[in-house]
């Protein structure tokens, strides 16, 4: 059958064994969430099914699009396909929690130049280069690159995701606009 | 069903607009307006040409005053990134002379009785929206100008709008338009034969560039797409489908899915067979849990025994070899103009080539995803449909309900390109919430997505060039096998239509004295649906890749050789050389919206000029051209390759020149072209479907794949042609000019013809 062959098999492998429930307290955004779900339940179900969080999104279920990254501790993970028994004590950050309104630079150069078009994927476009700029605030272009190929746009909005996080890493950029 | 007829109108007919008071109760029920205020609807009718009205339709556009001020438009399109949620409401507000920083947007409900077609599909919301626009902005800044004059007591002509206000010119009084509405709503609305649309030099946003309304939401993760819909009590479903279209469940066993903590119900689906429709879900097992993960997990341990049904051997390698030989054949002749056979016997040179275009699946980053609940008789959705009508009536028949006891709200659309016209997936959500009596959310998952999608058909082309003597290209013979859009409504159809062969080869622009048309059968085994500019992908391909191989066989420049071609300025229809047909014209009068040869060689010069074109380039690198009009909008490509030793291709630079009319919203244009050309670029170099046993093979983003950032066309250059032409469709036009002109850049980088798309170097 063509569904057994999905996706990445150790992972998936590993899911069909274990049923079991467990309870996890988990930081999300400076915040104590307590859950009591299946112990293979992937983060982002956890935060978008179980916490109501649905700023982050799914795309393919196995870590293929970027759609679905969060930062753990300072790292940018695909919370598709990290399970919520993972995560520990570790601070999860989703879109909801990156800044106050809205106001991290990204989400500034994202406004200024007018980046998404139907929008599903740049939240995690954005958690994916936010967390570029927080282990090297000044990327080349080269390195926005090899960062942001993880994340699929379909409306293909790339030159304007690269312009943006170009200007806030005052590097230069080559997108059109 | 009328509701999947993207490309037809009736013909010789003109949309007129009516605007009315909606001040009555009746009317305040229009989703998301506030009561009170000044409430004004647009009708539209359609007439004769002499503007005699012949068919009433039914309001399409509601705009509101507050006593408070603030302006509410509401947006009767769906949003899936083309802004039409930000284009269509500031027409409106800049003929009123609104404030846009208090315009406030609500996104319709799906009902024709309130806003007429509301289906978002062929790029053809601005073009058929922009006149009422203006009119209704127009009506009610006349009538708030007539209330504020009669307070003034001084003459309406000296009075005019400007941020929200009315301004009289001579002494400098201005009102607020709240403080306006009510005696505003007391006056007669002008008639629109009373009005008088701003002059073009007033425009205060249209031709100039306003960012998408929902710019906030989506960069702080506040928007909501159908895949974020929540109601109380809402369980999630996942469905096994069948892998083979026509086929049906059998049989199953559950027990190990129900071992899974957070399954609630099981519940089998049944499919139509077939034909498989454009609107009716495939058959299949359900799985209703508690949560998604819960619902992921069980539907993957369900036990199925199918059916596989008629298309359970269907093979999509061996239909392309069927294919293959199928082009060399007498075909169903669909054009024809002079006499191709003479042209060829006294041909000087003969190019004769076969081109092969795959499956291609949506692949919307948002996978379909919708939200039912059913009480008693009634049903109210949430999702991220392009066709919000069509989901309506389609969940009435599915339940066997009343149409107007079905609800459809409409959420933003994670990405549609016609995917989305299908109702299946709410029918779906529908059905499982009457069985289930839970609120139900269907969400489909990448592989279901990419395994049942009403997918953009394979294609089989082969087009004969002739050359004669005089060096003129004589004759143009292209054949053509493809599964038709039809065929998922009618399992016995098995040749394109009309409509489909009107995108891109029936309508062959060149002036060749000899033009041959013919289709051959192509039985379809898929669900075959539309995708971003349907078969003018394969289409423009085929002839505009040939048409660079004429231009070298006339040893001339592509651009000299297809302005040549293009011949005399003139409108053209080729309705005498369509055989028992006229030309589509993407549902419009060809009176109304000719094909203007002019405007094609315009953008030509153009891309040529801003391109650099015929400037020198390093050795493996090249320029490549193609030229294509589509939903009526004329598009000049020019791609910039360079390909390495180890065929490695890099696109630095990608040039649009393109006349849609007058432009509406300048950056939405520009960014329709850059998606378009990243769109074309994954179609060109990425992605494909297959099917063995009559299942895809490809799973998810690692099997289908689409283009990613380090290999996307560096720079999209998009050059608008100033014009107040009539506004025409920019949602589809950029993708089909940019494969063929990718592949001739190619060639003029290695020497290397593409045939077969996607492309592959070592082929």
């Amino acid at each position: 059958m063509v569904f057994a062959e999905c996706g990445n098999p150790t992972f998936y492998c590993a899911t069909f064994k274990r049923n079991i429930m467990a309870k996890y307290s988990i930081q999300v955004n400076g915040k104590k969430h307590e859950v009591d779900v299946l112990e293979d339940m992937p983060l982002l179900w956890v935060l978008r099914d179980v916490i109501g969080l649905k700023g982050t999104k799914f795309g393919c279920g196995k870590a293929l699009c970027g759609a679905c990254t969060v930062h753990l501790n300072d790292d940018a993970i695909r919370s598709c396909s990290y399970p919520i028994s993972s995560v520990g004590d570790a601070r999860i950050t989703t879109i909801e929690g990156l800044s106050e309104d809205g106001d991290h630079p990204l989400q500034q150069a994202w406004e200024k130049f007018v980046v998404p078009q139907c929008g599903y994927c740049q939240t995690g476009q954005i958690m994916n280069a936010a967390a570029l700029l927080k282990r090297n605030a000044h990327p080349s272009g080269q390195e926005i690159e090899q960062t942001m190929q993880g994340n699929l746009c379909r409306c293909g909005t790339y030159n304007r995701i690269k312009a943006a996080i170009s200007a806030v890493a005052g590097t230069s950029s080559s997108a059109s606009k | 069903m009328k509701i999947f007829a993207p490309f037809q109108k009736k013909k010789n007919e003109n949309i007129a607009t009516e605007v009315f008071s909606a001040s009555r109760r009746d009317f305040l029920k229009v989703g998301g307006l506030l009561t009170g205020g000044l409430v004004l609807g647009v009708s539209f009718f359609s007439c004769n040409e002499k503007g005699k009205k012949i068919v009433s339709i039914a309001p399409n556009v509601y705009l509101q005053i507050g006593s408070d001020g603030k302006v509410t438009i509401v947006a009767h399109r769906s949003e899936m990134g083309q802004g039409i949620r930000t284009s269509l409401p500031l027409i409106v507000a800049d003929e009123l002379g609104a404030d846009w920083n208090t315009v406030r947007i609500v996104q319709a409900e799906g009902d024709e009785k309130k806003y007429g077609n509301q289906n978002t599909d062929g790029s053809f919301s601005i073009r058929q929206f922009y006149k009422p626009m203006r009119e209704a902005g127009a009506v009610a800044r006349l009538l708030l100008i007539r209330a504020a004059a009669q307070r003034w007591k001084v003459p309406a002509e000296e009075c005019d709008t400007e941020k929200g206000q009315v301004v009289h010119k001579g002494s400098g009084k201005k009102l607020n338009f709240g403080e306006l509405v009510e005696a505003a709503k007391s006056l007669p609305v002008p008639a629109v034969s009373e009005i008088k649309l701003k002059d073009n030099s007033k425009f205060n946003m249209i031709g100039k560039e306003t960012p998408i309304v929902d710019l906030h939401d989506i960069i702080t993760g506040k928007a909501v797409f159908g895949i974020d819909a929540v109601t109380d009590g809402m369980k999630i479903a996942v469905i096994k489908r069948c892998p083979v279209v026509g086929g049906a469940v059998k049989s199953f066993d559950d027990t190990k899915a129900r071992a899974i903590p957070g399954v609630i119900k099981v519940i089998a689906i049944k499919g139509p067979g077939l034909p498989a429709t454009l609107s009716k879900p495939l058959s299949g097992v359900a799985v209703i849990a508690e949560n998604t993960w819960a619902a992921i997990k069980a539907r993957d341990l369900l036990e199925v025994e199918w059916d596989l049904g008629p298309n359970a051997g269907y093979d999509s390698a061996k239909q392309i070899e069927t294919l293959k030989q199928e082009v060399t054949k007498n075909g169903t002749v669909r054009r024809k103009r002079g006499n191709f056979q003479a042209a060829k016997a006294a041909a000087k040179k003969v190019i004769d080539h076969t081109y092969v275009a795959p499956y291609l699946a949506h692949a919307t980053l948002e996978p379909p995803a919708a939200l039912a609940v059913v009480k008693n008789d009634s049903c109210e959705i949430w999702a991220c449909t392009q066709n919000p009508q069509g989901a309506r009536e389609a969940v009435a028949e599915a339940l066997a309900f009343q149409v107007d006891k079905v609800k459809v709200n409409v959420t933003l659309l994670g990405g549609a390109f016609g995917r989305k016209s299908k109702p299946d997936f709410i029918v779906e959500a529908a059905l499982l919430a009457k069985e289930s009596g839970f609120p139900v959310k269907v969400q489909w998952t990448r592989e279901d997505d990419i395994h049942h999608d009403y997918f953009h058909a394979l294609s089989v082309q082969r087009i004969v060039a002739t050359i004669d003597n005089q060096n003129k290209l004589s004759g143009w013979d292209h054949h053509i096998a493809y599964p038709s859009i039809s065929a998922t409504e009618d399992s016995a159809v098995v040749q394109p239509s009309d409509g489909e062969l009107g995108l891109g080869a029936t309508d062959f622009p060149y002036d060749v004295p000899a033009i041959n048309v013919e289709t051959h059968d192509a039985k379809a085994h898929l669900r075959i649906g539309w995708l971003r500019s349907v078969r003018n992908i394969p289409q423009a391909f085929a002839a505009a890749t040939m048409m660079d191989e004429v231009a070298e066989a006339r040893g001339m420049d592509p651009v000299s050789n297809a302005l040549e071609l293009l011949g005399e300025d003139r409108n053209i229809t080729f309705n005498d050389e369509l055989v028992k047909t006229t030309y589509p014209n993407y549902g419009e009068d060809i009176a109304s919206y000719p094909w203007e040869i002019a405007r094609m060689k315009e953008v030509i010069r153009r891309v040529a000029k801003e391109s650099g074109w015929g400037k020198d380039l390093p050795k493996g690198s090249g320029l490549g051209f193609a030229a294509h009009k589509s939903f009526l909008t004329y598009v000049a490509c020019v791609v910039e390759v360079m390909v390495d030793t180890n065929n490695k291709i890099t696109i630095p630079n990608v040039y649009y020149a393109v006349d849609c009319g007058l432009a509406v919203n300048v950056d939405r244009i520009r960014s329709q072209f850059e998606g378009g050309a990243q769109f074309s670029a994954s179609l060109a170099l990425k992605s494909m479907i297959t099917v063995k046993n009559g299942q895809v093979e490809q799973n998810n983003f690692d099997g289908y794949q689409i283009i990613r950032m380090p290999e996307s066309p560096g720079q999209i250059h998009v050059h608008i042609v100033e014009s107040t032409a009539k506004p025409t469709g920019i949602g589809e036009p950029p993708v089909p000019p940019f494969t063929p002109a990718l592949c001739n850049a190619i060639y003029k980088a290695t020497g290397k013809r593409i045939y077969t798309l996607p492309i592959d170097m070592n082929a």
